[in-house]
């Protein structure tokens, strides 16, 4: 990373820069239901905050996950089980979500020793366990069946078997979710995570203990990306082994790839054009694997730096 | 449990592993020579079951043929992977290297698919073993089929070849010469390039390879590589990312250990191994044969 030095004007043109992106952002989103399905709008929603979540990871910690279905998968299941026992809304997206957060624990102790590739496959190795899981405990998750046909009970006044409603509320968290991570990055923490990630070594002599900045990053992407995941119960209303499967994982690679890493809007970007994508593609009937798959590979070889870090790289250039 | 039940299982774990090994001993030769984790491992090995599949149907091909010519194609293919789109990736983080790979499974998946459904009709076909291999043989205590016994047989003589190619002659040396010191090694005239291709086009042609052994056993469909893959993975990492005998052993040793499990406690068979690796990271995080990153 070229450090080039930080004169006023630099700084204020970026801030400029960041404002545009989160109005035209904003903008978007707040009409999106009246461009396309509020379901699918709500997928956008719920992929694009598992993709935010998962690039703070990937793109601010240099840390692969290649087994985040885990989290947004246990979410998804906690919030639908706790649904499905009369709980509202709130509490059971609490409850999926503080679930995400406290398999989170174990699994980053043990993984964050690791690095590079291993990282990867030991992510892979926490996800492949809880699928198994899934798969297994019946009772709890439905097995091959999944989970469906739990209520949505109304909260202060909102009727949730509305899916505009619903999406405005899925935004609302959302956004919460986003000032989240928007919050983590801009903060010392942040600065530091992208100091252990640009140098590790570096890091650790200037008095930073790397594995313990790993540690807490993996926590707030793990608990995000399960807000994420109940968000995604909560706009479909049927829970399915998917959700849990390593497609699941290298899917949100894809989107955060697509969108852009390190570029927080990126993600958001890449996970709507994804499900967008794949709608005009089943709509029309066409082979979907195929073309997703060619966009990923022409993506890791000519477009690494994604929709929004080339609209940037193009902007900073002017 | 009788013991008789016992030895079957043992037997389906050495068939298990065989793949297991063929493919981890593929994988491993990639990564430990070109630092590239290859996601489309599974989906090459789907590829040599359909290559031999096509050839079957096209071409009136048997499995002899096959076994020969699948694994040279597959190999061929991947020869033509590495020159037009790893290498474009070389000198990058490998986690490039997985998500191009992890892209061209998805799109090698869907288009096999495709052709299969469009020229055949079928998204999964069965493949019969050759009549000299078909019934089966008595061992004494165990009954067992031949064509099983055929694959566990091969497959250990195919990763004995290569590792006494890798790790004993002059072609090995210059092969690890290539990956741990490339320049020295260029400058003792030696075309670097060229074997890292070779190796690649080898490794995937092991892959290549377990796939048409494993057409009789488990029939031709486009997503037969894709869990294998996730387990194979894990092998891999038990055994040492980039350890040839690690990868052997282990494979070998997995499948049975899964077999084994899978008959105490059935539900276990495909996350043994998951939980078997979380151990092994824990206590040696390069795994059983591997040597430490640094030590590199």
């Amino acid at each position: 990373m070229t450090v080039l030095p930080r004169t006023a004007a630099r700084t204020a043109r970026e801030r400029n820069v960041r404002a545009a992106w989160l109005i035209g952002l904003g903008i978007v989103l707040l009409i999106l239901p009246r461009l396309i399905y509020p379901v699918l709008a709500l997928d956008i929603l719920a992929w694009g905050l598992f993709a935010v979540a998962f690039d703070l990871l990937f793109g601010f910690s240099g840390l692969l996950s290649f087994g985040h279905a885990a989290f947004w998968g246990t979410s998804a299941y906690v919030t639908a089980f706790l649904l499905g026992h009369g709980q509202s809304v709130p509490v059971a997206m609490l409850g999926g979500t503080g679930a995400a957060l406290l398999i989170a624990v174990p699994v980053a102790f043990l993984s964050v020793r690791s690095v590079g590739i291993y990282f990867s496959m030991i992510t892979l190795a926490f996800a492949q366990m809880l699928s198994f899981l899934a798969l297994q405990w019946t009772d709890v998750t439905g097995g091959e069946n999944g989970l469906q046909g739990f209520a949505r009970p109304g909260f202060l006044g909102l009727d949730f078997s509305d899916s505009v409603t619903r999406y405005y509320f899925a935004l609302a968290v959302f956004a919460v979710g986003f000032y989240i991570a928007y919050r983590t990055i801009r903060s010392p923490f942040g600065q530091a995570l992208q100091a252990v990630r640009d140098n590790e070594q570096r890091a650790q002599s200037i008095g930073y203990n790397p594995n313990r900045f790993k540690f807490t990053a993996f926590l707030i992407s793990a608990t995000l990306a399960g807000l994420a995941g109940s968000l995604y119960t909560f706009g479909h209303g049927v829970v399915s082994l998917e959700v849990v499967n390593w497609r699941t994982s290298g899917e949100v690679v894809m989107m955060t790839l697509l969108g852009g890493t390190t570029t927080l809007f990126g993600p958001v970007i890449g996970a709507g054009l994804v499900l967008l994508l794949r709608d005009v593609l089943t709509t029309a009937n066409l082979p979907v694997g195929i073309v997703t798959g060619l966009v990923f590979v022409l993506v890791v070889l000519f477009f690494r730096r994604g929709v929004v870090g080339t609209v940037q790289g193009w902007l900073r250039r002017r | 449990m009788n013991t008789q039940l016992l030895l079957i299982q043992v037997f389906n774990g050495l068939v298990n592993g065989a793949f297991y090994a063929l493919l981890s001993l593929g994988l491993a030769v990639i990564f430990g020579m070109l630092r590239i984790v290859n996601f489309m491992h599974g989906a090459l090995y789907m590829l040599g079951a359909f290559t031999a599949f096509a050839l079957g149907q096209a071409f009136g091909l048997g499995f002899w043929p096959s076994l020969i010519l699948a694994p040279l194609i597959v190999g061929l293919i991947g020869v033509v992977l590495e020159r037009s789109l790893l290498s474009r990736l070389y000198g990058l983080e490998p986690s490039y290297n997985l998500l191009l790979t992890f892209g061209l499974t998805l799109l090698t998946q869907d288009l096999v698919k495709q052709v299969m459904l469009s020229q055949y009709a079928v998204s999964s076909a069965p493949y019969t073993p050759p009549a000299a291999l078909s019934g089966v043989v008595n061992l004494g205590f165990v009954v067992f089929p031949k064509y099983r016994l055929f694959v566990i047989g091969l497959a250990l003589v195919v990763c004995l070849i290569t590792w006494l190619v890798i790790e004993k002659t002059r072609v090995g040396a210059i092969i690890r010469a290539s990956t741990e010191n490339p320049n020295v090694t260029r400058a003792f005239g030696i075309d670097v390039g060229k074997w890292v291709t070779g190796v690649f086009g080898v490794g995937v042609g092991l892959a290549g390879l377990a796939g048409v052994l494993a057409a009789p056993i488990y029939s031709v469909e486009p997503y037969m590589g894709a869990e294998l893959i996730i387990t194979t993975f894990a092998v891999v990492v038990i055994g040492g990312m980039g350890s040839i005998l690690g990868s052997v052993v282990t494979g070998f040793a997995v499948g049975v250990l899964a077999a084994v499990g899978a008959a105490l406690y059935p539900p276990i068979a495909n996350t043994l191994v998951f939980i078997l690796m979380a151990i092994v990271l824990l206590v040696r995080p390069s795994g059983l044969f591997g040597l430490p990153e640094g030590a590199r």
